[in-house]
């Protein structure tokens, strides 16, 4: 009897001993060295003033994306990737597996909002001049990854099989293959034939599940490396406020735990609007079947099918498409470019031209989003 | 190494499409001032019989971007639903973004069939 009793440390010295949990810690941090991880974390602060709520979107963008690789990746257990069975295959998911309904539409509308939040987090960071001097490369990343979900919501738009995504697809390769040169080259990489058909399908499908998430991986990967290694850019001003008038949070656990209760409404907010306004699937696509009228794209490409719409259809002996597409790609380019455009330290005439072509742009953008919507 | 991955990401050519005629259906049941679409090959076709009674029959691919044009009864013209292209009966681009008149489709009648070919 005395000899078990023997063997239970006193109590002084059972509490001594390290709990669980730290000696965990202690195990890890001995190889991986995570004192210095928190230490760095810890160091990281986010500037507090009026724009601060801004500082969000990216955080939430990023949230968005894990959703659509979780969904995308549950969507796959069920969908089939074949001209006969795709359609079929999405209303099985969302007529008979248990929460199918829930995780296609979770998915379609993440995917909606997650490219709200990109835009908004260009926006954002483009009035705030983020992007300048170092973070060029930051900003670069961004368009990249901006022109990627655009990518993804268009291959993956086509995945269904249905009416609306059978004509989208056609207008959004064809408008490739006006590309002088490699245009016709490149259309029938895309379609995989002259036509879109089955091939086209399996070659969405591939480039939506395959090569996309690849280059998103490490595109993402580079612009979140990014940021942690250069902190958090300071708003204008910043530098030259006596120290006690800077006002700041810890990244960590403050900026991080409040980003995460955003996350955590977010993930509310998609669910309800999953449940109450859910995704419908349409007609199947029929290749021998008229355009349906009123047919529109995503939202997100409404401002340049709208433009289509207005251009004429020659200028001079040149395809308005081609001018279109010329029009758009130098756009985007100047979009890139906009860190090498802004080179002035601080304010400046330039920054005022800037400002206003942001401004411009921006507006002009919603414009012609609301009237693809609403014009004929 | 890229030679053939380039190579591959072409797709080898198919048969070759031997139907160079389709017979579209009776000319009773076709009404004045209808259309339908039907196919021809691997594209779809478009016959149109007009008010008068007088049959005409294109691809029914739009020349803008792509999509698949139809006939609109209330305006008499065949309309594109993509980007609202429009184009007379003839075939003939009339308003809205495409370039170039539809593809023509020749029309004969024979033993009471409407048979719709590629010109030539
Ligand atoms: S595709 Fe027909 S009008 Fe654009």
């Amino acid at each position: 009897m005395s000899h078990s009793q023997d063997k239970t440390p006193p109590a002084q010295l059972r509490d001594k001993r390290p709990d669980p949990l730290a000696r965990m810690y202690g195990w890890a941090n001995e190889r991986y060295q995570l004192d210095g991880l928190i230490k760095f974390l810890k160091s990281k602060e986010v500037p507090m003033t009026r724009a601060s709520i801004w500082y969000y979107a990216g955080g939430v963008a990023l949230f968005l994306f894990v959703i659509q690789v979780i969904t995308g990746i549950l969507l796959l257990m069920y969908y089939v990737p074949t001209t006969d069975q795709a359609y079929d295959s999405v209303q099985y998911i969302m007529a008979k597996v248990h929460f199918g309904w829930l995780v296609r539409s979770m998915h379609a509308w993440s995917a909606n909002l997650l490219i709200l939040l990109a835009f908004t987090h260009m926006f954002s960071v483009f009035f705030m001049r983020a992007y300048r001097r170092p973070r060029e490369l930051t900003w670069v990343t961004g368009c990249v990854l901006l022109g990627l979900c655009m990518a993804f919501g268009f291959s993956g738009y086509l995945l269904p099989w249905n009416e609306l995504a059978f004509f989208a697809t056609k207008v959004g390769t064809d408008i490739a293959g006006e590309l002088p040169l490699v245009g016709p080259l490149f259309l029938e990489i895309m379609r995989g034939g002259e036509d879109v058909t089955g091939a086209t399908l399996s070659r969405f499908f591939g480039l939506h599940v395959a090569i996309l998430p690849g280059i998103m991986t490490v595109v993402l990967g580079l612009h979140l490396l990014m940021i942690q290694r250069q902190g958090m850019s300071k708003p204008k001003g910043w530098s030259s406020l006596p120290h006690s008038q800077r006002r700041a949070m810890p990244f960590f656990p403050q900026f991080a735990l409040r980003d995460m209760l955003l996350w955590f409404v977010v993930l509310n907010a998609l669910a309800a609007v999953a449940v109450f306004a859910p995704m419908h699937l349409g007609h199947e696509a029929d290749p021998f079947a008229p355009a349906p009228a009123g047919i529109r794209p995503e939202w997100y490409f409404l401002a340049g099918y709208q433009a289509l719409k207005w251009l004429p259809p020659t200028v001079g002996p040149i395809n308005g498409e081609l001018i279109g597409v010329i029009g758009m790609g130098i756009v985007g380019l100047l979009v890139l470019f906009v860190p090498f455009i802004d080179r002035t330290p601080e304010g400046g005439p330039r920054r005022r031209v800037l400002d206003i072509a942001g401004f411009i742009f921006l507006t002009g953008l919603i414009l012609l989003t609301v009237l693809g919507h609403v014009l004929e | 190494m890229i030679y053939p991955t380039l190579r591959f990401l072409f797709p080898p050519e198919g048969p070759p499409i031997l139907e160079k005629s389709v017979n579209v259906g009776k000319v009773a049941d076709i009404p004045p001032d209808s259309g339908q679409l039907f196919r021809i090959g691997n594209k779809p076709g478009l016959l149109v019989r007009d008010a008068a009674g007088q049959f005409r029959a294109h691809i029914a691919i739009c020349t803008h971007l792509d999509c698949t044009v139809q006939f609109k009864a209330d305006e008499s013209i065949i309309w594109c639903a993509c980007h609202n292209g429009r184009y007379n009966l003839q075939g003939a681009n009339i308003a809205g973004p495409p370039p170039r008149p539809l593809d023509p489709l020749d029309v004969t009648i024979k033993a009471d069939e409407v048979h719709v070919s590629f010109p030539g």
